[in-house]
């Protein structure tokens, strides 16, 4: 691995880079794969057997069996690619976006409303560590 | 000879192509949006451009992480609109334009941006959303549309620098087409914009803000802009913005901003939107 990176010290944020494309490899294509018809028709009749069709670690398979979105990002899933499985399972952006940040569907719409997550006390990692 | 006579920039957010698709349009929420690409209908009803180039990224349905082009052309006939897990959206296929795309090809692979040229190709909702913002729902899309996908999904997309320089090379290979052909170049997706982890829904009005006033009067400032300025400013999807920088390196350096529009939210994004013309 190499050195750290510049944008990691952004707070709440994975940047999708070469290193996690690898590792998440078969995790977004195995999502990819839920773009067919009949994938979708197998993933939904016996999901752990259809997630053993591709070579991904059992932490990955775990967070997709428990639609743990941080988890799976944190395991070098894609939010486009992750966004196949969320439409499969008749969820929107919103709706996931939500979960990730730990709020409500309505508390996170309402706040999109009022003009979004602010960039004060939102650009650097010290700037959560200030707030806990 | 061609020339390029205007470039416009828009979002291209999938739920503002399923709101119209689904009959919303008229939605207090998504009124608001639309109302802002009011004047933009009407300015290309009376611009009518005889092709759009049109600058944007595939959200893995063309592409996925088994091949990712950086610049890509698509130079096929036509482009079948993709079903991205909901069927494909009803809007009409997108007819190509295969001798200019196969001209700028070959013009900007000699002036060293060596993209792929794609003779096959579905294209999604960061193609056809631009187009129905400015289009409408009509029966057929009434010029032909050169597809030019760039990869911002993978870091790193490419830079900002190389984005208006591409832009540059196309204007140059534009310019070089003998029949006469008046093209508008759309640079899409953006503004501010985190759809991923805990800072999802992040947006930042005065980053943007100040990148629109750039566009018109000072795109050069803009082609400094680093990546990770663009991450922690704009949002980890917000970076997307280097697509923008593609379309004004297509246009003269002094241009006329004939529109603008800035809205929070559509979904989880900050809707920004220019019309620039050339001057002559």
């Amino acid at each position: 691995m190499g050195k750290p990176n510049a944008y990691d010290d952004i707070p709440g944020t994975t940047v999708f880079d070469a290193q996690r494309s690898r590792q998440g490899y078969h995790l977004n294509m195995f999502c990819m794969s839920l773009m067919k018809p009949e994938n979708r028709k197998a993933f939904k009749a016996d999901a752990p057997a259809y997630l053993d069709r591709y070579p991904m670690t059992g932490a990955q398979k775990q967070a997709v069996l428990d639609r743990d979105w941080n988890r799976m990002i944190s395991l070098g899933g894609n939010i486009y690619y992750l966004a196949k499985l969320f439409f499969n399972d008749q969820k929107s952006f919103q709706y996931v976006a939500a979960i990730m940040t730990g709020s409500t569907q309505e508390e996170y719409a309402a706040m999109m409303l009022k003009g979004g997550r602010p960039p004060k006390g939102n650009r650097y990692l010290s700037d959560w560590k200030k707030r806990g | 000879m061609a020339r390029i006579i205007a470039g416009v920039t828009t979002s291209h957010v999938p739920a503002i192509g399923a709101a119209l698709d689904n009959g919303k349009s008229g939605e207090p929420y998504w009124k608001k949006v639309f109302d802002g690409y009011e004047r933009s209908k009407e300015w290309i009803r009376k611009v009518k451009p005889d092709v759009i180039l049109l600058v944007y990224n595939d959200h893995a349905v063309a592409f996925s992480l088994e091949i990712i082009p950086t610049f890509a052309l698509g130079c096929a006939a036509e482009f079948p609109v993709a079903d991205e897990g909901w069927g494909p959206r009803p809007v009409p296929k997108v007819i190509g334009h295969p001798e200019l795309a196969a001209h700028i090809a070959q013009s900007v692979i000699l002036d060293e941006f060596d993209l792929t040229v794609v003779n096959k190709m579905e294209v999604d909702h960061g193609l056809t959303v631009p187009l129905s913002l400015m289009y409408g729902q009509p029966k057929e899309w009434p010029c032909p549309v050169i597809p030019l996908p760039v990869n911002v999904v993978v870091y790193p997309p490419p830079t900002a620098h190389r984005c208006y320089q591409l832009g540059r090379a196309l204007r140059k290979a534009i310019r070089s087409y003998e029949e006469d052909l008046r093209v508008v170049v759309f640079g899409t997706g953006g503004m501010s914009h985190q759809l991923q982890g805990p800072r999802a829904g992040f947006i930042n009005s005065k980053f943007d803000r100040r990148f629109l006033d750039l566009m018109t009067k000072n795109p050069k400032a803009l082609t400094r802009i680093t990546h990770l300025e663009l991450l922690r400013e704009a949002g980890s999807e917000g970076i997307e913005l280097v697509m923008w920088l593609i379309m004004r390196g297509a246009l003269d350096e002094k241009v006329r901003e004939v529109h603008r529009f800035y809205h929070v939210p559509a979904s989880n994004t900050a809707v920004g939107h220019l019309i620039l013309e050339n001057l002559k």
